[in-house]
């Protein structure tokens, strides 16, 4: 028996779209300052219609981090994101704990 | 990410192997490190090799400087193991609850009426005595050994193994007397002061459990802090 939540939970949903043919892209959490919900390494799989498996912050963000994997997954060239107080977007998807996050995204060829 | 690099971290993870991952940000370039082997575009060389072996055995991504750059490091290590002696109704609530926070469990017990699958759905039972069954498992710095039988003829050889392996947690069920009683046998076995302070007897965090999976809930949290925290109360 092992956890349900964990990497490979994750990379084997991300591989079972590809094989389904769907466009797929992973984000993962690459660094954090002050308080962040999720740990560096914490990761989402995103599907090209949107779906998603894992997480990168407690639910504060997901849903811009799937928006910008659905351009990534259409365009191919990763993106570097930063959500936090400082960022002018703050106020939509900030991080209410007041802590910043930065998610790698990159599509899966 | 390449399929074929995904394809080859799953491997990975089936086999129960770290794998370390190495991605430049800029590009995507990437590089994946599974024992000494090297996939994907990116070619890195001896002294990155090494940042990515420290992050695995610190089980710690992170941005790493590199002579090959300024790399993220992500870490796919198997799971952490929880090996739980007895398989006894403390463990019908744990071994749930420690597969849900990530633990790979396996219950130890050789009486083969308690072992069963029909009390223990899913989860490894070996019915190996203790010793023995510990020798095969080979507990490391990532495993965690509870022992719940509260029987010195299964619980003292498994806690003799216990201490005689770098797992990250040794706790054992029972009374303070109990506890009292199992040291001083340990005592006589030649186990000093510092081995037997590493046992958490009696188990758990006080929160006043009661039931069978409150115990669990107090073991689970005790396993947490030590593994969370253990670090920063002994340099403390």
């Amino acid at each position: 028996m092992s956890s349900a939540l964990g990497h490979e939970t994750v990379l084997a949903q991300a591989a079972a779209w590809r094989r389904a043919g769907k466009g797929v892209a992973l984000a993962t959490v690459v660094s954090t300052w002050g308080s962040s919900p999720r740990p560096v390494g914490s990761q989402l799989a995103i599907d090209e219609a949107g779906a998603m498996v894992g997480s990168v912050s407690g639910g504060c963000i997901e849903g811009a981090v799937v928006h910008e994997a659905k351009q990534v997954i259409a365009e191919g060239a990763p993106r570097l994101l930063d959500y936090g107080v400082t960022n002018e977007m703050a106020w939509e998807v900030g991080l209410a704990c007041g802590g910043k996050v930065e998610v790698f995204v990159e599509r899966v060829d | 990410m390449q399929s074929s690099t995904l394809a080859k971290i799953l491997e990975a993870q089936e086999a129960k192997e770290p794998a370390g991952l190495l991605t430049r940000i800029e590009d995507g370039a990437q590089c994946l490190i599974v024992g000494d082997r090297q996939y994907g575009s990116l070619a890195v060389g001896g002294d990155t090799v090494s940042a990515v072996t420290g992050a695995l055995r610190d089980d710690k991504p992170g941005m790493v400087e590199t002579p090959d750059g300024r790399l993220f490091v992500q870490v796919f290590n198997p799971p952490k193991r929880m090996i739980l002696v007895g398989a006894v109704h403390i463990s019908q609530t744990l071994a749930p609850m420690a597969a849900l926070a990530g633990y790979d469990v396996t219950i130890v017990d050789p009486r083969g009426a308690f072992a069963t699958a029909e009390r223990f759905p899913g989860v490894a039972l070996n019915h190996d005595w203790p010793d023995e069954a510990l020798q095969q498992l080979a507990p490391d710095s990532r495993t965690a050994i509870v022992t719940l039988t509260h029987d010195p003829k299964l619980d003292d050889p498994a806690l003799q193994a216990a201490l005689n392996s770098e797992a990250f947690y040794v706790g054992s069920l029972g009374s303070r007397k109990t506890h009292a009683a199992r040291l001083a046998r340990l005592d006589e076995a030649g186990f000093g002061d510092a081995a037997k302070a590493r046992i958490h007897g009696p188990i758990g965090l006080a929160i006043g459990a009661k039931s069978p999976a409150e115990i669990a809930v107090a073991i689970l949290a005790q396993v947490t802090d030590v593994l969370h925290r253990g670090a920063l109360r002994a340099a403390a």
